[in-house]
């Protein structure tokens, strides 16, 4: 049995790169990819703890995870495609009409 | 020691890998090499490529891409279902029903918008 | 397992608006021509899931095995997100046929978006919390984003999605740990665990990121970037739904998470939670005054409320609660109100939102002047209007427990907030507006709407007790 610290360092670690990443990275598109790491992180966060704790809780939220993080993609795609339809760029530079 | 427990695997891969690297390349260093453009080709005794595969696609594979990935994605739900489905009985059933029927509103909804229309 | 028909009755106000919902999406796609009458369906759906939420108010419990709230608490919040729902609904329509862009799917997604905002604010499980937070801002993103074709609206959508999505990868991280070091999910559960037994310091990394993740939600700083940026971007009518229904459902699980069940959190997370208090009530109040568009402004004004809200969150004491449900009410009608106005002088392209658009308003269209000058007073804590009680409540709050420097902090930013307020009340009667301004006609709809929030804002100032009396009980 791997003990319950690896899987919450590991996931911990891919969080922060997904948060790194989100930081970091200018294209929308890997923006939104290190977002999708960092859900999946917490999933493997859930399975660990759910494995751990012996309860099926963590396992059900996520499933709820996934469908929600595929919910959420094809929105985030479609706001992609609308917006490149109009500025021609994916750079999150480049999206300044509003001030940040 | 833990890892300890892990050599067999690791001497097992080691293995593998010295076994496939050994084999290519001693195919590669006896075997006869007699080139043609037809064995060059992509597909030796397929199709002829038409254009380069690195090209821009139709917006519309990403339209059916999408509305393919929502629609799998919640088919995860039917695996803990299934399992348990004869302890629910029908509670689980008529639940399972008004899910289907949910995405049901959403599959007559792009039907109709003509997502999945291709031409 | 099965259900039972308590159950059924527990959930009814938000199951009839979800299947209006689906019902207004199938009617939208088969028939010519509906937005008109989608937009009557889910009025129809949200005035019955309203009379839902008031029938089952009385029968406070719990749902589904302890899933979701019924009733009570449920049923307040319930009513007050379809009151918010419902004047959206009449002030968009006009809305919308003046930017060319009247399709039933905005109808649709607000009703999704009121059925996740009551789903949150009913939560009994962290699984809910993120489930009705979900369907919220999934809807909300594509509200936001909803004239496409306009640059400032996907821009402002895309902003509040990729933020937004972030703020959940951390907000559900904070969900996980919860999880793992209190063993369930269930608010009641862990209620019982955080009081039996000091939780592992991993619990409080993971209260700290939900704390994030919800502080996110209400726009409060220092996590409030977004919010400006989004409210000018995104249509008039969803700014005021995200502002006041959104803001509602975050509130209402942040009260249920830190202070249902977390019993406050200790007096760090209240000291935490004041200085999110006093910075946003200073950040928005002090940016406010320096905005030209109503729209922005209005956005750091929120900013501030939502301070002003944390305020009674971070005194955590009977009177904060009460409070902060009630400031709640008033937010709601004053800021759909004020959207509301705005979206009538709003021209298409982003037209007529700047202050001096307002010059001469209030001579030239009386019953436009007169109502933005209710919801704007009650915007700067004004008695009688609803917003100085709201205010005196969480000030008052704050006083009793031990913040009195928040609450001097909170007075002095809504000293500074009468500025920007009065401004436009100035540019209304004390300018003169341009030659020949053209008198913009009011359509019905909308002035049914403007009237019903005036009500409300004029109504719930001179009688405060009539929604203290409904919160009471709650905590």
């Amino acid at each position: 049995m791997i003990p319950l610290d690896y899987y919450l360092i590991l996931s911990a670690l891919l969080f922060t790169f997904g948060v790194i990443g989100v930081v970091i990275r200018r294209n929308v598109i890997i923006v939104f990819m290190s977002i999708e790491l960092m859900l999946n992180s917490v999933n493997l966060t859930l399975v660990g703890y759910s494995a751990y704790l012996g309860d099926p809780t963590g396992q059900m939220l996520v499933f709820f995870v996934i469908a929600v993080a595929a919910a959420e993609a094809a929105v985030g795609l479609g706001i992609v495609i609308a917006l490149f339809r109009l500025r021609r760029t994916v750079n999150v530079d480049e999206i300044n009409i509003l001030k940040w | 020691m833990v890892l300890l427990d892990y050599v067999p695997i690791f001497i097992m891969v080691s293995l593998a890998g010295i076994f496939g690297l050994v084999l290519s390349k001693a195919s590669e260093i006896f075997g006869p090499k007699k080139p043609n453009p037809e064995k060059l080709s992509t597909y030796e005794s397929g199709m002829q490529p038409i254009r380069t595969a690195r090209e821009r696609f139709s917006v519309k594979f990403y339209l059916v891409a999408m509305l393919f990935i929502l629609f799998d994605v919640e088919i995860v739900f039917l695996y803990p279902w299934a399992a348990v489905v004869r302890e629910l009985r029908l509670f689980g059933f008529i639940e399972m029903l008004i899910f289907v029927a949910v995405l049901l509103v959403g599959y007559v909804y792009i039907l109709k918008k003509g997502a999945l229309r291709w031409d | 397992m099965s259900v039972t028909g308590s159950d059924l009755l527990g959930i009814l106000a938000v199951g009839i608006v979800s299947v209006t919902a689906l019902i207004a999406m199938l009617a939208g796609v088969f028939l010519k021509n509906s937005a008109r009458l989608v937009m009557w369906l889910g009025l129809a759906g949200m005035a019955g899931a309203f009379a839902a939420a008031w029938g089952t108010y009385p029968s406070a419990g719990t749902a589904f095995g302890g899933m979701i709230l019924a009733g009570g608490y449920a049923s307040f919040f319930g009513m007050l997100i379809l009151c918010a729902g419902i004047l959206t609904f009449l002030l968009a329509s006009d809305y919308l046929r003046k930017e060319g862009v009247e399709y039933p799917e905005f109808y649709v997604m607000v009703l999704f978006a009121v059925s996740g905002m009551m789903l949150m604010s009913a939560a009994a499980d962290l699984i809910i919390v993120f489930l009705g937070l979900e369907i919220m801002s999934v809807s909300l993103y594509v509200l936001a984003g909803f004239m496409r074709r306009r640059e400032k609206s996907i821009e402002a959508s895309l902003k509040y999605f990729l933020l937004g999505a972030f703020a959940t990868g951390f907000l559900l991280y904070g969900i996980a740990l919860i999880y793992g070091t209190m063993g369930t999910t269930d608010l009641a559960g862990i209620a019982l665990r955080f009081a039996s037994a000091p939780p592992p310091s991993l619990f409080w990394v993971g209260a700290g990121l939900l704390l994030g993740g919800f502080a996110f939600k209400v726009g409060a700083v220092p996590f409030h970037m977004w919010v400006p940026d989004v409210y000018e971007g995104s249509p008039t009518p969803v700014s005021g739904i995200m502002s006041t229904g959104g803001k509602a459902a975050a509130f209402a699980a942040f009260l249920l998470v830190f202070v249902k069940s977390l019993g406050g959190g200790g007096a760090k997370v209240q000291t935490l939670l004041a200085i999110f208090a006093a910075l946003s009530m200073v950040t928005g109040a002090v940016i406010a005054i320096a905005q030209k568009n109503l729209k922005r402004m209005l956005a750091y004004s929120s900013i501030a409320h939502a301070g002003y809200m944390l305020t009674g969150l971070a005194a955590a004491n009977q009177l904060g609660e009460s409070g902060v449900l009630y400031y709640l009410v008033a937010y709601t009608f004053m800021n759909i109100g004020t959207f509301g106005v705005i979206s009538l002088i709003e021209q298409a392209e982003e037209k007529r939102l700047e202050f001096s658009d307002y010059a001469g308003l209030g001579l030239r269209q009386p019953f436009l002047g007169i109502v933005m000058s209710i919801f704007l007073f009650s915007l700067a804590g004004i008695p009688p209007l609803a917003g100085f009680f709201g205010k005196y409540y969480v000030f008052a709050a704050a006083v009793d427990a031990h913040m009195t420097w928040l609450a001097i902090v909170g007075v002095l930013a809504s000293v500074v907030s009468v500025y920007y307020y009065l401004r436009v009340v100035v540019f209304m009667y004390f300018h003169e507006g341009p030659e020949g301004a053209e008198v913009i006609s009011v359509p019905l709809l909308g002035s049914v709407a403007l009237l019903l929030s005036a009500a409300g804002v004029v109504g719930i100032g001179v009688f405060p007790s009539s929604i203290l009396s409904l919160t009471g009980w709650f905590f």
